[in-house]
């Protein structure tokens, strides 16, 4: 399979629609009793351990080195407002466990959708086919990985009515109408999602994760003399029904107006290379980019990552600190176990200009005889784990915002951003710009939009040359897409500069 | 589940909808299995399986709408979803325009089996697939010193699916599809590109098997060592494997719901110029055995053939039952089938030959479109081209533009749709594109 290219988009435009339903939405499938622990999780999912090792042994047959079960029950619910009424809901429910076998790096993968003991075990029968010698399982001691809670809940969604989520569309719709006489149009969606995780392995570990997430997203739709404009906001959190609140719509629909409404004035640059500076939070896109993915040390076992070569190697600036972590309360990228079991962590990848860390699953950290750095990740249980990332933001660095915009004779700001995607082998990156500034002689002049931007990984984080006192953390809704798989993750940035980009525009 | 069992299942979760209150119901049972093998390196890299079963359930309940899916399939976890579900459509608002389509519109019965199924798929044996993903690998493995990794991949995918509505539709559709492909890592002087290629097709025996891995090879070899050249305005040749990236935009800019939103630059465009004489373009279902083709829609709407733009000028959009009525025009259908375009008389390397100083798209590196303005930038790779002669490799440039004008600079298009596609689109040739370098 050859999927170099890694896609990253963040939740906007087209039907992303939202809520659903219910004073508890499914009743019939009500979440875990997290109360009750582990057995919680057993009772749910119909198994006991017994069960969970004779499956176990069943994808050890063919004398595989490893197999683990993941259990998963997700809950996802999102409504929509168009016309000024929140007019519709959907919801999903997925159910079901994966199984993995491996034998040495080598995957075998098949799932069930029924968690009956003859599906379970005919999927361990398929997935064990991998390997092909005689078994060899051995007993092992059962141990329950027990890691911290970095996303409690106060209101889960399963306890939430789509009554209690309806006013806050309608509000931030009212907001945005009342705020500027230009609005024609708005659509807004709210989604959550619960996903309960048992996970169990060959090796005797057991561990269990309940998930919350949330998103609100608005689209404004403005015209002026003929002229539509549109621009998407959105918040997200690994949070429960608390997540909304009167302060979030009115920052979201503040926003999705004033930006929109800079769109009427902008223009595009002159093509070609230039200074850029990359606001604080967003433009944490150019981290994800230009090297989180090629940090996936998956690339690198396979030495197909232009940074493969790097480990312990000066790659930045000494200022340039760069993490990815999962350990955020209540961040979209924060993770209590990644889906291999593991505990999260804060993973430093350049410390100090200096490539520390890849990002590890089970296969690539037994590669690279290193700890699991808890990046293993999957999009849900019809999927195999691969490294990915989670929250990934750079720390502060020596200088001031103004000052860093000062320092720029010709080129551009830019703050607002809608995708991005890297060719891991080659190292070239780009992120769309939806919205930013020319710099001018130091300041901040015309307003521009709508332009991609391109560079090469390794080379532009070696052009990062001043770095912000400033870091902050995107809220938006991120989602990373690779191999076909699509996770939740969130990013962070200081106000930076970058020698050279090559950036899209006119060549008037 | 057979097909049988399907059509039961849904009759249940219609009947017992109608009977919980809902007015109106539309449910459809999706079924798919597919195999996955991965080469890479001489090793089996992955083997995977996957059978799924889906049941999404679409309630019109007091003018009011909603949509559920799920994979628990027990039957009293059914009638409690589907209980729920009516309930909760209650608390939201009415949409006068939420309703099935009119049953005149539906498909009838009667048609030709479009032929998309090859049953002999269920009956290859995994030695089988590893062995053909094999011979594919081992076309580029080994092959130049400066390959870092080779992988290969197999796939194949079957499917079926019943579709059944309250006011009369009753239909059922099956198809499937197997894939071989190639992918070459390789380290030059100053890169370290990577490039693959692809084949499809319903049926194994149509399947190009040979060839795949060594054009991956050779693809990957063409890249080694790009080099940015100056921003300018060039005339730009776009390879068919990768011409989808131009016409997503439009095909976006062509739905009910862009148009309904404001964010459609072709919004109010019917019958107006849009592009160049050729860009002319069909939607057409009725192709035997091509991946797009159909008798009924998602909806249950028949398929009819349409045109989409002729000469340049906009004939038709996608419009749904939904934003169909929103917009009061009458429904063609949310999405496409096949689409069409006609030939030219030349492939990819022929438009090249005509290019005094240019540039030969070959990939596309991220990018967007301001669906409201036809606003586009894009991040490419590919060559450029002197005298007809390709020159050298580029990488890390961009083309910006808009939509509204760049199919007015569509000036050539070739004769070499690819295989196996339901978009059968050549590559193209557009004058005077913004490229940024250096």
């Amino acid at each position: 399979m050859n999927y170099k290219r890694r896609e990253f988009v963040k939740l906007g435009g087209l039907t992303l629609a939202g809520t659903v339903l219910l004073p508890p939405f499914l009743k019939s499938c009500t979440g875990v009793d997290v109360s009750k622990g582990l057995q919680g999780y057993l009772n749910h999912f119909e198994v006991d351990p017994g069960l969970l090792k004779k499956i176990i042994g069943e994808a050890m047959g063919k004398g595989a080195d490893y197999a683990d079960l993941f259990f998963e029950h997700t809950i996802e619910n999102y409504s929509t407002l168009e016309d000024g009424k929140v007019n519709q809901a959907f919801s999903n429910i997925g159910f079901g466990i994966g199984i993995r076998v491996l034998k040495g790096d080598q995957t075998g993968y098949a799932f069930s959708e029924t968690v009956t003991p003859d599906a379970m075990l005919k999927a361990a029968r398929t997935a064990a086919n991998i390997a092909n010698s005689s078994a060899k399982t051995a007993s092992v001691n059962v141990s329950e990985v027990i890691s911290p809670d970095y996303y409690p809940v106060k209101v889960s969604w399963e306890n939430t009515s789509i009554k209690d989520k309806i006013p806050y569309l309608q509000k931030v719709n009212d907001r945005i109408f009342s705020l500027d006489k230009r609005v024609t149009k708005v659509n807004a969606t709210i989604g959550d999602t619960t996903t309960y995780v048992m996970f169990f392995s060959s090796e005797g570990k057991f561990a269990t994760d309940c998930r919350p997430m949330a998103y609100m997203y608005v689209t404004s739709i403005m015209e002026q003399n003929g002229r539509v404009e549109n621009f998407g906001v959105s918040r997200s959190a690994r949070q429960g029904s608390e997540f909304l609140t009167d302060q979030m719509v009115e920052s979201l629909a503040k926003e999705a107006v004033e930006k929109n409404a800079i769109l009427f004035e902008a223009g595009k640059p002159k093509a070609g290379e230039m200074e850029v500076v990359m606001s604080a939070g967003e433009s944490g896109i150019l981290l994800h980019e230009a090297i989180g993915h090629a940090f996936e040390a998956d690339f690198n076992r396979k030495k197909t990552s232009i940074f493969s070569d790097k480990m312990g190697k000066k790659v930045a600036e000494n200022f340039v600190t760069i993490v990815d972590d999962g350990t955020l309360p209540s961040d979209r990228g924060a993770l209590n176990i990644d889906d291999e079991g593991n505990p999260t962590e804060k993973t430093f990848l350049v410390t100090n200009g200096t490539l520390t860390s890849y990002l590890h699953d089970r296969i690539s950290a037994d590669y690279y005889k290193v700890k699991p750095t808890g990046n293993g990740r999957r999009q849900d249980f019809r999927n195999i784990p691969i490294p990915r990332m989670r929250c990934t933001r750079m720390e502060n660095g020596p200088h001031k915002k103004e000052e860093i915009i000062a320092s720029v004779k010709n080129g551009i700001y830019v703050d607002n951003f809608s995708n991005g995607q890297v060719n891991i082998g080659a190292g070239d990156f780009t992120f769309f710009v939806k919205a930013g500034y020319l710099i001018e002689n130091g300041k901040l002049t015309k307003p521009i939009k709508d332009i991609n931007i391109i560079g090469n990984g390794p080379q532009a984080l070696s052009d990062i040359v001043m770095a912000g006192d400033d870091t902050v953390l995107s809220k938006s809704t991120w989602y990373c897409g690779k191999d076909g798989q699509s996770v939740p993750v969130s990013m962070g940035l200081p106000t930076i500069k970058i020698k050279k980009l090559t950036v899209g525009g006119t060549n008037a | 589940m057979t097909k049988e069992e399907k059509y039961a299942l849904a009759v249940m979760v219609i009947d017992h909808a109608l009977k919980s209150g809902a007015q109106e119901v539309s449910v459809s049972i999706d079924e798919n299995r597919s195999n996955e093998i991965e080469i890479r390196d001489k090793k089996i890299d992955k083997l995977l399986e996957s059978n799924s079963l889906g049941l999404t359930v679409s309630l019109y309940v007091d003018r009011k709408y909603s949509s559920h899916s799920t994979n628990r399939m027990k039957k009293d976890e059914l009638i409690r979803f589907i209980e729920e579900a009516v309930t909760g459509t209650r608390f939201l608002a009415e949409d006068q325009f939420r309703k099935l389509p009119e049953p005149e519109l539906y498909y009838k019965g009667g048609g030709t089996d479009p032929g998309k199924l090859d049953k002999t798929l269920d009956t290859i044996d995994t030695r089988t697939k590893i062995d053909m993903a094999t011979a594919v690998h081992d076309e580029a493995f080994g092959k130049d010193e400066r390959i870092i990794s080779v992988s290969a991949y197999y796939s194949d995918n079957i499917y079926n699916k019943v579709l059944v509505t309250s006011n009369g539709f009753k239909g059922d559709s099956e198809g499937g599809n197997v894939y071989l492909s190639a992918g070459v890592s390789m380290k030059g002087k100053t890169s370290r590109p990577s490039d693959s290629w692809s084949e499809t097709s319903i049926f194994i025996d149509k399947l190009t098997k040979s060839g795949i891995g060594s054009k991956a090879l050779q693809r990957t070899i063409n890249k080694l060592d790009p080099v940015k050249i100056k921003s300018g305005k060039y005339p730009m040749v776009v390879e068919n494997r990768v011409v989808m990236n131009l016409l997503s935009p439009v095909y976006n800019a062509l739905s009910g719901y862009s148009i309904y939103q404001k964010e459609s630059f072709l919004a109010g465009k019917i019958d107006k110029p849009v592009g160049s004489k050729l860009l002319t373009l069909a939607d057409d279902p009725s192709i035997p055995s091509s991946p797009g083709s159909r008798l009924f829609d998602d909806e249950g709407l028949a398929a009819t053939k349409r045109n989409i733009f002729e000469d340049g000028l906009l004939r038709n959009y996608y419009i749904d039952t939904y934003y169909g009525r929103k917009l009061n025009i009458k429904p063609t259908s949310g999405s496409a089938s096949n689409v069409i375009m006609n030939l030219g008389t030349r492939d990819a390397a022929g438009l090249v030959s005509t290019l005094k100083k240019g540039i030969f798209v070959t990939g596309f590196n991220g990018g967007n479109c301001n669906g409201s303005t036809g606003d586009f930038s894009y991040g490419i790779e590919g060559y450029y081209v002197e005298n007809g002669k390709i020159i050298h490799p580029v990488n890390e440039m961009n083309i910006t533009g808009n939509m509204n004008q760049v199919f007015f600079n569509l000036v050539e298009t070739g004769n070499d749709p690819r295989k196996g596609r339901s978009f059968m689109i050549p590559s193209l040739l557009f004058d005077n594109i913004d490229f940024s370098g250096i």
